[in-house]
């Protein structure tokens, strides 16, 4: 996880749903590399192509809403998305991404300091973000402690890898 | 209306204190909550490769692990059939027996609810958005993605940070022709897609308490539309006769305190609700549904089915209003029960025929026209009609394709007319 990290920004507007993040079409695909040729098909169909690592998300309200499917923050990650930014997220999605190790950020009023081609500066714990190119910026309560250790170790596979190897170190419950 | 400042625990609070340990839990605190229940449809098949690299040695415990196959039945795409074969093969190494494979399969959140999967008091989780449907029954279910579902697999247990709860009380009496899924539809229009995220939605109310558990199952299933994390209602003699003879567990029916602090309380009168429609291309796009039909909307498609209404009480009601009536020449009409037993009494009760006869496509059980990605997809010009939950931009496959949410009854009256048409025209 960078912290400080800077991105070119790609912006969305409210209640990007699922389905336009990855159709349901898509469903079937198990490998992320194939996922990501499809990551938002529907909701900003010129992604896919341009895409550079370490772009930066920035989208209003309810980002994510919809279904469960983790192959809307798996595509994203493949792809290589910095971050996800958003005025407010869906709860599903956000948790998906955080158990991916994708960052994604809470930060109302985020959507309208930036426009698409902005470069955007993250610091995610101190709790900021700035638009380099205008200079504003808004602030956001920083994740909790136990989501930045998700993210930190670099998802929930790691974290529950670690817990186990513990548990096994520890010997048997009795 | 705002919130309530008692100092009472809300039922999401309660069932929450007892799947983490705890006397008493308030929101924003993050808990560890021991899981009674835990189901995967396909998407499970994305549960396996992390449930591995976890370097678990095994599930925490199989009794509580549905497994059920509901999106691509029988596999339509060879992507879907290696799905099912990663299930069939975990399930089989991992001794996983509850597992509803093609011929005994259904939508999953039916197959918890008729089989008595989810109890009163449970913390269950699903690979699912419509997890939310089991809190019908006074439980806190929830979807989770994947890698999650594997920590779950793993340890029997995820955190959970406790959400603030928006109280619905409904009051009043359904006209004849209205149904629970206009009062969820209704609901859907005051709180929007973003008024209950993070959030549980607790509804109580006199009405409430008169809805049987289908209805309840209907309700509950569209507070993931609101954003909820849970959605539940209040157990009571309803649901202890339906779990009577099917429960798989012991419950713990509880109760919200009489001064439960919500976050905020609304009151929605049903008494003269017409009923109600949501419109492309947004679940909280709520309108009348006569004022709708007054706009004269043709439809290609109609869609009876999905996981919130296409139990054999909605092709009841729809076969009532289909006998002696054909569907319209221009007109598709999808028929898709929510499970295989409910395909089976739909056999015996003679409903396959009504809907048949009438020149609608009556389908195995499966999540079908639903999420477009399986059958029943639409061109991009086209117009649906559909019972199901959700009508955002590419649902049914391509992203102009708009569709209308409405009940069972309404669906069947499209059907027939060609158009979005109130279905009280048919009492």
């Amino acid at each position: 996880m960078q912290d400080p990290m800077e991105g070119r920004v790609w912006t969305l507007g409210k209640d990007v749903d699922t389905d336009g993040i990855i159709g349901g079409k898509y469903l079937t695909i198990i490998d992320p590399q194939e996922l990501k040729k499809h990551v938002f098909e529907i909701a900003l169909p010129e992604f896919a192509q341009a895409a550079l690592p370490g772009d930066i998300i920035i989208a209003d309200e309810n980002f994510g809403c919809g279904s469960s499917r983790e192959h809307a923050p798996q595509a994203m990650k493949a792809i290589g998305v910095g971050a996800v930014v958003a005025d407010s997220f869906a709860r599903i999605f956000f948790r998906n991404a955080i158990n991916l190790g994708l960052p994604a950020i809470e930060a109302p009023g985020v959507r309208k300091i930036f426009e698409a081609g902005d470069t955007a500066r993250i610091e995610l714990k101190k709790g900021q973000i700035t638009n380099l190119r205008t200079g504003a910026s808004v602030t956001f309560p920083p994740l909790p402690a136990h989501l930045l250790h998700l993210l930190e170790v670099g998802g929930l596979v790691e974290k529950v890898k670690d817990e186990l190897r513990q548990r096994a170190a520890a010997g048997p419950v009795v | 209306m705002s919130g309530n400042n008692g100092h009472g625990q809300t039922l999401a609070e309660k069932i929450l204190s007892r799947a983490s340990g705890l006397d008493r839990v308030v929101p924003g605190q993050i808990i560890e909550g021991q899981v009674d229940l835990a189901m995967m449809h396909e998407q499970g098949a994305q549960t396996v490769g992390p449930f591995h690299e976890m370097g678990a040695p095994r599930v925490w415990d199989p009794e509580r692990v549905v497994i059920a196959i509901d999106h691509w039945v029988p596999a339509s795409t060879e992507g879907a059939a290696v799905l099912h074969r990663i299930l069939r093969k975990f399930a089989a190494e991992q001794h996983l027996t509850h597992f509803y494979d093609v011929g005994n399969h259904g939508i999953c959140h039916q197959i918890l609810a008729e089989d008595g999967w989810v109890v009163p008091g449970d913390l269950a989780v699903g690979t699912d958005s419509h997890t939310n449907m089991l809190g019908a029954v006074g439980a806190v279910a929830a979807g989770i993605g994947p890698t999650e579902m594997a920590a779950v697999l793993a340890l029997g247990k995820l955190w959970l940070k406790v959400p603030p709860t928006l109280n619905v009380r409904v009051e009043g009496r359904l006209g004849k022709g209205v149904v629970a899924k206009d009062i969820v539809l209704r609901v859907l229009g005051e709180v929007k897609t973003t008024g209950a995220t993070y959030k549980s939605v607790e509804f109580s109310g006199p009405t409430i308490e008169r809805l049987s558990m289908p209805e309840r199952f209907t309700i509950c299933n569209m507070t993931t539309e609101m954003g909820a994390k849970c959605g539940m209602m209040p157990p009571d003699a309803t649901t202890e006769e339906y779990l009577r003879n099917i429960a798989k567990h012991p419950s713990h029916p509880l109760r919200a305190d009489a001064d439960a602090a919500y976050e905020r309380q609304i009151t929605i009168n049903v008494d003269d609700m017409p009923p109600m429609i949501a419109c492309p291309y947004s679940p909280d796009n709520v309108r009348p549904l006569p004022d709708v039909a007054r706009e004269h909307v043709k439809v290609d498609q109609v869609f009876l089915g999905s996981c919130t209404n296409a139990r054999i009480e909605d092709l009841r009601e729809g076969a009532a209003l289909m006998r002696g009536h054909k569907v319209h020449a221009d007109v598709r009409f999808i028929v898709s029960p929510a499970s295989t037993k409910i395909y089976k009494q739909a056999l015996e009760e003679g409903l396959l025929q009504v809907f048949t006869d009438a020149g609608a496509v009556f389908t195995n059980s499966s999540c079908s026209a639903c999420f477009g990605g399986n059958m029943g997809i639409l061109a991009p010009d086209e117009v649906c009609a559909s019972s199901s939950n959700r009508n955002f931009p590419g649902r049914m496959g391509p992203k102009e394709a708009r569709i209308y949410l409405m009940s069972p009854q309404a669906t069947v009256a499209a059907a027939i007319r060609g158009e979005i048409t109130d279905p009280r025209e048919f009492l």
